[in-house]
């Protein structure tokens, strides 16, 4: 025998007894660890998903950016350029937890600025007004943390952990949103029609955040198999409307559905027809900042490539002084 | 003292001097206090306006959360500053920030400056970080306590953007040849503006032991400046020095286009509350 053959042998066999934990840690809602083996598509999909997040965070930052310039109290500036500090820090998190499924982070930005990798389309819509700004932290950032609370118990751990972090800031971007909203709700009678634009235009969009519904979502099931998807799109959908029809009412303005009903029977909010071509197209590049966010972000990489370069050359220089005076 | 007066001088983590703590003293800073205190309340929130800019736009994500940090910390500064300043006339520090025109500004010019590239960016950091912290380090001592306890506040954060700015000027003066002629350009564009920073108006003399006298931190200022530049094997440019004039509200070409952003939307909805 080989001892490629033996290799082969005891690697399968490793693979059997790792296979054998896996299915255990899962059936007893685990966690998952990045030095336990893990099936290769478990691998692929959360490193998938995990990405994804952290590109929406970053490209996520640009729309609300656009206004820290032009915010209109120096309270609101400071809180806005926290916010967006945040999105920052959560990306750098959820890069830093996909790292330990084996990608580089370089290598899923790559991805990210070749137009491989994907992220959430709601950030293609543009952000026009400063009413958007509420729009966004109420609406878009209070489905973010719908879809995101039950992610806080993923089985993989350091996508788990960092979830837990994340909900925690999620939760005052979305306070700080509502409390935007409240502000221009009460304000001059341009400020309230501000306000009901923005909610106009930013409510069907963050329906569509949790994703297609159940019956066209393939890879939910599985994900759901492995204990990192509790919910299906359509209950946490749901359950997103129900919380915004209570607090629309505190704010005074209206959401653009008068389909919004809750159906006895199955203990459900409804809601009306969304326009899933729209998603399709915006998911498709086709949406109206698609190009400029993309742009955007390749130019931010590719100008700053030469300070990243600086700073390796210098490290690279330091550790030799180092070891030369050592 | 009032609960709210004890609160400006608070200056325990936790427990930090807010703008909304100054909005509340009793006391009105003198008119000339007031005046000062634009001074330092304008630079800091010109100076985060620009740094706004950076956010999203950084190259690297590490220095977006940087950046946006000092920004941060400046809008802070500039709040206070600007809140006490406004206590003096009946304004609150939004009256001041949106609705002054350019002429009423008293920012330096060094702030006013366009970000460039990353080089040019750190090269103003570098500046002001080591200019504010010369500057806040003495005005904790001031005979204002308002003043010395926004001094005291501030310090402590302008010293992390001080250690920031130093180790990007060593990295990028002895990275590559690119970032190091990058840097040595970025501080030519940047050292026009460095003379007025020192420049003594006549309200410093009005001011006694409240201001801290701006030509008295040129020799600490570049004691520090040298140091850091020979580390980085990098020269102290030798280019003419530049008029400047803002603390007379005589300003670069620069801060009409970054009033006209700062304040457009509060300036298209006067009078409302945001």
């Amino acid at each position: 025998m080989t001892t490629t053959a033996i290799d082969a042998r005891s690697r399968e066999d490793h693979d059997a007894a790792g296979k054998r934990q896996f299915d255990e840690l899962i059936a007893q809602d685990s966690r998952i660890e990045p030095r336990d083996w893990m099936p290769a598509d478990y691998r692929k999909s959360l490193t998938r998903q995990i990405s994804q997040h952290a590109h929406s965070e970053i490209i996520g930052m640009q729309p609300e950016a656009n206004w820290i310039t032009r915010a209109p109290s120096l309270k609101r500036k400071a809180v806005l350029m926290a916010k967006v500090q945040d999105e920052a820090g959560h990306g750098l998190y959820l890069y830093s937890a996909a790292e330990t499924l084996g990608t580089p982070r370089d290598r899923m930005t790559e991805d990210l600025i070749a137009g491989k990798a994907r992220y959430s389309s709601i950030f293609n819509y543009p952000v026009l007004t400063w009413a958007d700004i509420g729009a966004i932290g109420w609406l878009v950032d209070g489905a973010a943390i719908c879809n995101q609370v039950p992610l806080c118990r993923a089985s993989y751990g350091p996508y788990g952990r960092a979830m837990v972090r994340i909900c925690k800031e999620e939760s005052f971007h979305q306070r700080q949103g509502f409390e935007i909203l409240l502000e221009l709700a009460n304000g001059t009678p341009e400020q309230r029609a501000m306000a009901q634009d923005a909610v106009n235009r930013w409510y069907a969009p963050s329906l569509m955040m949790f994703g297609p519904p159940d019956e066209d979502s393939p890879n939910s099931q599985q994900s759901m198999l492995w204990n990192i998807k509790r919910f299906s799109n359509d209950e946490l959908r749901s359950r997103f409307v129900g919380m915004m029809v209570e607090q629309v009412r505190v704010l005074g303005l209206e959401l653009p559905d008068k389909d919004v009903r809750f159906n006895e029977e199955t203990g459900r909010w409804e809601h009306g027809p969304l326009d899933w071509n729209e998603f399709k197209e915006v998911l498709a590049g086709r949406g109206p900042c698609n190009a400029q966010r993309m742009e955007r972000r390749r130019e931010a990489h590719e100008d700053g490539a030469w300070v990243r370069e600086a700073a390796a050359a210098y490290a690279e220089k330091q550790a030799l002084k180092h070891a030369q005076a050592a | 003292m009032s609960e709210a007066n004890a609160s400006a001088t608070r200056i325990t983590p936790g427990n930090a001097l807010r703008p909304e703590d100054i909005a509340l003293l009793d006391t009105k800073p003198a008119d000339a206090v007031a005046q000062y205190a634009l001074w330092l309340g304008d630079d800091a929130l010109i100076l985060a306006q620009r740094l706004g800019w950076w956010i999203s736009r950084a190259p690297e994500l590490e220095e977006d959360v940087a950046l946006a940090n000092i920004a941060l910390d400046q809008i802070g500064h500039a709040r206070s500053f600007l809140t006490y300043a406004g206590r003096a006339w009946d304004r609150t520090e939004d009256d001041l920030a949106y609705f002054r025109r350019e002429p009423e500004f008293r920012s330096v010019h060094l702030v006013e400056q366009p970000n460039g590239d990353f080089a040019r960016t750190i090269a103003r950091q570098f500046v002001v970080a080591l200019y504010q912290w010369e500057l806040y380090s003495r005005l904790v001592h001031s005979s204002d306590p308002t003043l010395a306890a926004i001094a005291a506040k501030a310090v402590k954060e302008v010293d992390y953007h001080r250690d920031h700015s130093i180790q990007w000027v060593l990295r990028l003066g002895q990275g590559t040849e690119e970032s190091r002629r990058r840097m040595v350009a970025g501080l030519s564009l940047t050292w026009p503006y460095v003379e007025e920073l020192f420049a003594d108006h006549p309200l410093v003399d009005e001011l006694g032991d409240a201001g801290v006298r701006p030509s008295s931190l040129r020799e600490p200022f570049d004691a520090a400046v040298q140091a850091v530049l020979a580390e980085a094997e990098l020269e102290v440019p030798q280019v003419p020095g530049s008029v400047g004039g803002g603390r007379l509200g005589r300003h670069s070409e620069h801060l009409g286009y970054i009033l006209a952003e700062l304040q457009v939307l509060a300036r298209e909805y006067p009078g409302a509350s945001w």
